[in-house]
C-alpha cells in the first residue's frame, strides 16, 4: 500500500475519533467534515471518481451544513451543559470493541482468498449514468419517491410544532 | 499488504468508532453523526469490493454505494428535523432524559 493510503486513512480515522470524543458539538461537526473529506479521498484512491465527488457534494456540502443548522437551531453551540458521555459509556465502548474484534477476525481469516491488486477498471461517468437510467431505473424511481417523502416529512415535522398543534 | 484487506480494515475501524460514538454520547446530533460514520464505513466496503471484485464493469457495488449515500442524506434530514422538533418540545438535549413518548 502506498504512503498516500496510510496518510488518508490516518486523517479519516483521526477525524472520526475526534468527532466522537470532542466536548463541543461544533467541534464534532467540523471533525466529522474532515472524516468525510478523508473518505472522499479514499473513494478517489479506489478509482471511484464519481462516488468521491458525490461524497464531497452530499456529505461535505449538505449533511455537514445540515448538522451545523441543527446545532444552530437547538442553541447547543457553546460549552456543553452537563456530562457529554452517557453513564453507560463503558458498555458502549465494550460493544464497539467486540464488534471490531469480530470484524477483524473475519478479515484475518479470509485474507488468503481476497483478490490481489488488479488493473483499474475502465469505467467512465457515462457508463455510470447509463447504468443508473438503464438497468437500475427502478431503484432510481424508488429513491425519488423516498426523497420526496423525506422532504414532505421534514416540512410536516417542523410546521406542526411551529403552529403549536400537538 | 493486500490492498482490499487494508481498505476493509479501515472500514471496520471506522464502523467501530461510529458505533462507539452512537452508543456513548448523550447529544442526539452526535449520535446521528456516529450513524452517518457507520453508513460511510459500509459505503467504503461497497466501493472497495467493487474496485477489487471480479466484475467492476457491472458497477453493482458503485451503484449500491451511490443509492446508499442518497438514503443516508434523506435519513440525516429527517433525523435532524426530529431532533429539532424534540428539542423544541422537551427543551432538553440529553438522550437519557427523553424517556416519554406522550406529547
Amino acid at each position: 500500500m502506498s504512503p498516500v493510503f496510510y496518510l488518508i486513512s490516518a486523517i479519516t480515522l483521526a477525524g472520526s475519533l475526534a468527532a466522537m470524543l470532542l466536548q463541543r458539538t461544533v467541534h464534532c461537526a467540523l471533525a466529522v467534515t474532515v472524516a468525510f473529506a478523508g473518505l472522499a479521498l479514499l473513494f478517489l484512491s479506489l478509482d471511484a471518481e464519481f462516488a468521491g465527488l458525490v461524497q464531497i457534494l452530499i456529505y461535505i456540502g449538505a449533511v455537514a451544513i445540515l448538522v451545523i443548522f441543527a446545532i444552530l437551531l437547538t442553541r447547543s453551540a457553546g460549552a456543553p451543559r452537563g456530562e457529554v458521555f452517557s453513564p453507560h459509556w463503558k458498555a458502549g465502548v465494550a460493544i464497539a470493541a467486540v464488534l471490531f474484534v469480530v470484524l477483524g477476525g473475519a478479515l484475518l481469516r479470509s485474507i488468503a482468498v481476497l483478490p490481489h491488486e488488479t488493473a483499474a477498471p475502465a469505467v467512465t461517468m457515462r457508463d455510470i449514468g447509463n447504468a443508473i437510467v438503464g438497468r437500475y431505473v427502478l431503484p432510481l424511481e424508488i429513491m425519488a419517491l423516498l426523497l420526496t417523502a423525506a422532504t414532505i416529512g421534514g416540512v410536516i415535522i417542523a410546521v406542526l410544532e411551529i403552529g403549536g398543534e400537538k | 499488504m493486500n490492498p482490499l484487506a487494508a481498505y476493509l480494515a479501515v472500514a471496520a475501524l471506522l464502523f467501530a468508532i461510529g458505533l462507539a460514538g452512537a452508543l456513548i454520547r448523550r447529544n442526539p446530533i452526535i449520535v446521528l453523526i456516529g450513524i452517518e460514520l457507520m453508513l460511510n464505513a459500509a459505503n467504503l466496503n461497497f466501493i472497495a469490493f467493487w474496485r477489487y471484485g471480479p466484475h467492476p464493469e457491472a458497477l453493482t457495488g458503485m451503484i449500491f454505494a451511490i443509492f446508499s449515500i442518497a438514503v443516508a442524506a434523506a435519513e440525516a434530514a429527517v433525523g435532524l428535523g426530529l431532533v429539532i422538533a424534540i428539542y423544541r418540545h422537551a427543551q432538553t438535549f440529553a438522550l437519557d432524559k427523553m424517556n416519554r413518548m406522550k406529547g
